[in-house]
């Protein structure tokens, strides 16, 4: 500090309304998210709660359901605050899973060998996909389109080119006891959930071979993930410095360059961080599937992009938050399966999700503007 | 007075075919307040750009404290004490005013192994710096977006000076303000002065650049007449340096002095 004069005692200012405390601790990004998510469970609460959408199993179902749309959507989250878009997510899905399949079953190799490959293969997509939007200046939306069509055709054609089917399966049993495979597709706290089961606190099977184990034995190993990713997420974007560095790369990357923030390196780095995400979806899916198909993960991009919006980021960077967009995965997954539970016309879905999105940005916006002052 | 403490020497800057600045030369001194005058498109900013690492130099040399230096980053020169205050601010108005104050320069606390953001102090050593600047924030959080320009300058103006800015580079800091707001960032450029920062000041307002100015340099269309001191030139030779000689004379009378 260069001035040693005592601060002069910060005088209340005159054209400053007091705010309550409530309404400092209401008005934030996740505030739309929050209100999102009582606003659904309320409606399935009252319309589907006997569908067995609020039994054990029922939970357990749209929590995998959502916990697979947070996985991809923390990614989306951080990329999109940087600036960025990855419109090719859903491919990498698909890809993702294909090599695994094809080091692990077509080529033999251990399948913690195969996980890893396909790993760094794909974190090296996601860094390439960076640095073709740093070096040309073009937006990422096109850049990550044409990785969506290349990375997609890959993925269809290899599998074709090698074992002449689009699907390759066989991995349940490459995997068995493998210990990096029971990362993605095992499942933990089994000792718990059977105890229970025994204490009657959820139902267990009452014949057959499975007599006497609960119905739900275990908490998935997806939404270990799902969890663990949204926790990283969100203490590195709001309590470290690299968070204040993406927050900056997208509010205004030049702004941001101007005072020695290593934009390239947040937004590559970001780009590799999402290229990750799809990857331990993918890897998910492959061990709980058995098989790799080369149409899975379509359309992905959008249902990450989708929660991240409804969590209430900002489209064009800047501005969001990871715990937002964990509650729009919550709540892009409750409606979908409630919907399913409630016996609505699958159809209709496509129809809440456009309503729902579309309330959830205006009510964003909103909030934002409150925030931020934005005009 | 003492030796400067950044010379810039015959600085040329070549955008492709176009010749930006044609061969500028400045010193500044400690505790002065550099003005640089220029109408639109004269080579200000591209000029302190090349100062501040943002471009580099087709050719010149720059010295700062007496050794050449070869900035290639921003990042450069704001580590070796040449802070700049853009024309467009460089603040990011989603963001907080503290995140905003610490952008680039973020305080840790270690965790065990873990670096976080030690946002406690960031929030406190904000409001303490603003209000030292006359500002009273509603909270450390508060956006920059709510901000008023001349606000916002002074939070841009505070942070070079509390990172040690011992040059503190100013583009046009008053030209979209208001008259109470410009007097209060004149007010701070001549305090931060004070404090010993070297201070360059560019603007094209003559009046505000003799309100504060030591010494004054007048670019016109990529060159400069050289400069002149505090009282050894007018505001009517400045107004006229940059407008390149004649023209402006002859204007005046229709337009009664009030340019
Ligand atoms: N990146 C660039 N590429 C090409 N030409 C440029 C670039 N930056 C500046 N120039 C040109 O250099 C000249 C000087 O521009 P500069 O921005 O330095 O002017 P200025 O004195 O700051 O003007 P103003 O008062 O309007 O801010 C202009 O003719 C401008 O078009
Ligand atoms: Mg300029």
């Amino acid at each position: 500090m260069v001035t040693s004069n005592p601060s002069p005692a910060p005088v209340a200012d005159e054209r400053i309304k007091e705010r309550s405390s409530l309404r400092k601790a209401l008005v934030r990004p996740e505030l739309g998210g929050m209100c999102g998510t009582v606003l659904v469970f309320t409606f399935f609460l009252l319309t589907a709660f006997d569908s067995g959408m609020f039994t054990s199993q029922g939970v357990l179902n749209w929590t995998l359901v959502s916990a697979q749309f947070a996985i991809i959507a923390v990614g989306a989250c951080l990329l999109m605050i940087s600036g960025e878009f990855d419109l090719s997510m859903g491919s990498m899905i698909g890809f993702a899973g294909m090599m695994i399949a094809i080091f692990g079953v077509t080529l033999g190799w251990p399948i913690w060998f195969a996980i890893i490959v396909t790993f760094i293969l794909c974190i090296g997509i996601g860094a390439l996909n960076g640095y073709i939007v740093i070096k040309t200046g073009l937006p990422s939306f096109i850049v990550t389109l044409a990785l969506l069509f290349i990375l997609r055709g890959f993925t269809i054609f290899l599998p074709q080119t090698l074992e002449r089917k689009t699907i390759i399966g066989g991995i349940r049993d490459v995997a068995e006891g493998d210990w990096l495979a029971s990362l993605f597709g095992g499942k933990v706290l089994t000792g718990v959930f059977q105890w229970l089961g025994d204490a009657g606190v959820i139902s267990t099977f009452e014949r057959g071979v499975k007599a006497g184990q609960p119905v739900v034995d275990g908490v998935p190993m997806l939404v270990v993930w799902a969890i663990g990713l949204i926790i990283f997420g969100h203490i590195l974007l709001t309590k470290t410095r690299f968070g204040n560095w993406i927050f900056a790369a997208g509010g205004d990357a030049q702004a941001a360059r101007y005072v020695g923030v290593p934009v390239s390196r947040v937004k590559i780095l970001m780009f590799m961080f999402t290229a990750f995400c799809a990857t331990v979806f993918a890897t998910c899916q492959v061990m709980e599937f058995g098989s790799a198909g080369a149409d899975r993960g379509v359309l992905k991009e959008f249902e990450a992009i989708i929660s991240v919006v409804i969590g209430g980021a900002l489209l064009t960077g800047g501005y969001g938050s990871v715990l937002g967009a964990a509650l729009g995965a919550l709540i892009f997954g409750v409606v979908q399966q409630g919907l399913f539970f409630a016996g609505v016309e699958s159809s209709l879905f496509r129809v809440f999700l456009g309503i729902i999105l579309l309330l959830a940005v205006v009510l964003n916006t909103y909030i934002r503007r409150m925030i931020t002052g934005e005009r | 007075m003492s030796s400067p403490i950044l010379q810039m020497k015959d600085i040329e800057k070549h955008f492709g075919p176009v010749i930006a600045l044609a061969g500028v030369s400045v010193d500044v001194h400690q505790g002065e307040c550099h003005c640089l005058l220029g109408d639109n498109g004269a080579g200000k900013s591209t000029f302190i750009k090349t100062m501040s690492g943002v471009h580099k130099a087709t050719k010149g040399e720059i010295l700062f404290e007496g050794k050449p230096m070869n900035f290639q980053r921003p990042r450069d020169a704001i580590s070796a004490g040449i802070a700049t205050v853009y024309q467009d601010l460089a603040m990011i108005p989603l963001m907080s005013v503290s995140r905003n104050f610490f952008m680039g320069n973020e305080p840790i606390r270690n965790i065990g192994p873990l670096k976080f953001f030690d946002h406690k102090r960031a929030n406190e050593i904000t409001m303490s710096e603003m209000s030292k600047m006359g500002i009273n924030l509603r909270g450390p959080d508060q956006a920059v977006g709510t901000l008023s320009g001349g606000e916002r300058q002074t939070v841009a103006i505070a942070r070079a000076v509390y990172f040690g800015a011992k040059v503190l580079i100013l583009d046009e800091p008053t030209s979209a303000l208001g008259v109470r707001q410009t007097s209060n960032v004149l007010a701070t450029i001549n305090m931060v002065r004070k404090l010993g920062v070297a201070v360059v000041f560019i603007t094209h307002n003559v009046r505000h650049a003799m309100a504060v100015g030591d010494r004054f340099t007048v670019l016109n269309r990529g060159k400069t007449f050289g400069t002149a001191s505090r009282g050894d030139v007018s505001p009517e030779e400045l107004q006229d340096m940059m407008a390149g000689g004649q023209e402006l004379a002859t204007l005046e009378g229709s337009l009664g002095g009030t340019v």
